[in-house]
């Protein structure tokens, strides 16, 4: 385990697929958001590398889901320098954000699925915006394949509200990995579901990442979760990351505060 | 118990709270201007969402063409039946086509097909882009790089700029009939005399600045009802309070510009 004071966040790291990534595919310095006059986020530093799925934990109001909608300019910093792929993104016009977050996949707490849309057509959705080239049997055959991907080919024609939880959530990353981004931001991707179906989600969000070798950035309270899928975790608290490591590290931390996420 | 105050202290209260509504009044108007500006910004911009454009057409104009037939028949007959009597003491029975085709075509199929709109549409744009922003739909079309402002904003605003003067048309022609009928009921008159004596009364004046003024009852309606669940805060209370100030912000801003309009017409 290691402080932020700590220099470890400038040490190279080494992806799961065992490639040395020196370069961060995220990089955070000095990040601060309020809103009115409460300052959420107080000064975070942070990187993640190429294949490596960082899990942020802290208590709720911590301003961890602040800290990732700022990676996709759903929030914007009021201080501090966020780079994704060495881009600056406050610095980003409208055109050139919206290329980025093509790279940049987003999984929300509630699936965000289109309520107006069937399952097919909310996979479609973004292939229509952005894959205007590719043949309707080519768009056809990468939708079954995602949802193949999340075992749920058969809930094609249905529509959003006719799905548990579960499922949503499954069509969510479905339809979130359809652009093949290189990194994905999950938020709190377990929430309200039973213990075996954030099993099945958490199996899946491993099992994406190694077959797409994709970075990501968790967001969860949910410690099986974090465990099956980290590959390292920093804890949040009152808008400062205090703590980093892998699971293990921090579940024997000396910190009483760290060790109670661990129970 | 809370302190009792003095007229003063109680004055003071009384303005503070005043200066809060109209300093809010304000930054909405100013707010409302803003995406106003956004979507003449938007309108131009390829690509077109012609898909879109036409779905929600399809949904303003098609789906409420009943509804609006229906009110603007019985307005034609109630109209018709409720100036009979007045026309009769003047023996000026034979003006009652034109006194409807005036009235019908000048003020009450317009803004009467605006204010259903005004409930049916607007409200129905407000609660279910209210819905969308509280379910984080429109954040998660933004980060799939897909402009939520051009998807849904500028297709349904274009949608309700273009089917509500169709549908004014419509209510037009059918109030027209409906007074038909209803001079039917105690005289006798054909179709063909009716509209004639009808339309004979209408003048360029009276027909075309009608017809562009349910251009901008239009835009305001799609305008607000996109601009109010656009707005919509967390929880699912702000969805109601959208579609509700929808359609009360239209409604207002379509009798403000009917105001302007006559004042304008009067002018020409």
């Amino acid at each position: 385990m290691t402080d932020k004071s700590n220099d470890i966040m400038d040490m190279p790291r080494v992806s799961p697929a065992g490639e040395t990534t020196k370069e961060p595919v995220i990089s955070i310095r000095g990040l601060k958001k309020s809103f009115k006059d409460h300052e959420v986020l107080k000064g975070i530093d942070l990187d993640v590398y190429k294949g490596e799925n960082l899990v942020v934990l802290g208590k709720s109001g911590s301003g961890k889901s602040v800290l990732i909608k700022c990676l996709v300019g759903l929030e914007y910093p009021d201080e501090g320098e966020i780079k994704v792929f060495g881009q600056d993104i406050s610095r980003l016009e409208y055109d050139e954000l919206n290329a980025l977050r093509v790279r940049v996949g987003f999984l929300f707490q509630n699936a965000a699925l289109y309520d107006s849309m069937t399952v097919r057509e909310n996979l479609a959705f973004p292939l229509r915006k952005h894959k205007k080239t590719m043949s309707r049997e080519k768009k056809e055959a990468v939708i079954m394949e995602m949802l193949d991907n999340v075992g749920l080919v058969d809930s094609i024609d249905q529509m959003p509200s006719r799905l548990s939880g579960g499922q949503a959530k499954r069509i969510g990353l479905a339809r979130t990995l359809i652009l093949r981004p290189e990194v994905m931001l999950y938020d709190e991707p377990t929430t309200g579901l039973d213990t075996a179906t954030s099993h099945e989600i958490s199996e899946l969000m491993v099992r994406t990442k190694k077959k797409y070798n994709i970075s990501s950035i968790t967001i969860t309270h949910d410690m099986p979760c974090a465990r099956l899928t980290a590959d390292r975790i920093i804890l949040i608290k009152e808008g400062l990351v205090v703590a980093e490591g892998s699971y293990d590290e921090l579940e024997r931390s000396e910190d009483e505060w760290v060790r109670s996420f661990f129970y | 118990m809370p302190p009792s105050l003095n007229p003063y202290q109680k004055a003071k209260v009384h303005v503070t709270e005043k200066r809060g509504q109209l300093q809010r009044f304000f930054y909405g108007a100013g707010n409302l201007v803003a995406f106003a500006g956004r979507f003449f910004k938007e309108v131009v911009k390829p690509p077109f969402e012609w898909r879109e454009i036409f779905y929600q057409s399809y949904l303003v104009g098609y789906k409420s063409t009943f509804l609006i037939g229906l009110t603007a028949f019985i307005m034609g007959v109630v109209l018709t039946i409720q100036t009979r009597p007045s026309m009769a003491e003047f023996g000026a029975i034979s003006l009652i086509p034109g006194m409807i085709s005036v009235s019908v075509v000048r003020e009450i199929g317009p803004v009467i097909t605006a204010l259903i709109c005004c409930g049916k549409i607007g409200s129905r744009m407000g609660a279910e882009l209210g819905a969308m922003k509280v379910t984080e739909q429109i954040d998660a079309m933004e980060v799939s790089a897909i402009n939520p402002f051009h998807y849904l904003v500028v297709t349904r605003t274009v949608a309700t700029t273009l089917m509500i003067p169709l549908l004014a048309i419509i209510a037009d022609a059918i109030a027209m009939y409906g007074g038909f009928l209803a001079m039917n009921i105690h005289d006798t008159m054909t179709l063909r005399h009716f509209f004639v004596a009808g339309l004979s009364h209408l003048e360029f004046i009276d027909v075309f600045p009608a017809i562009i003024k349910t251009f901008f009852f239009g835009f305001v309606v799609g305008l607000i009802g996109c601009y109010k669940g656009y707005q919509a805060r967390r929880g699912t209370e702000s969805v109601g309070i959208a579609a509700n100030s929808a359609v009360v912000a239209s409604s207002l801003a379509v009798f403000i510009i009917d105001m302007l309009a006559a004042q304008i017409t009067d002018l020409l």
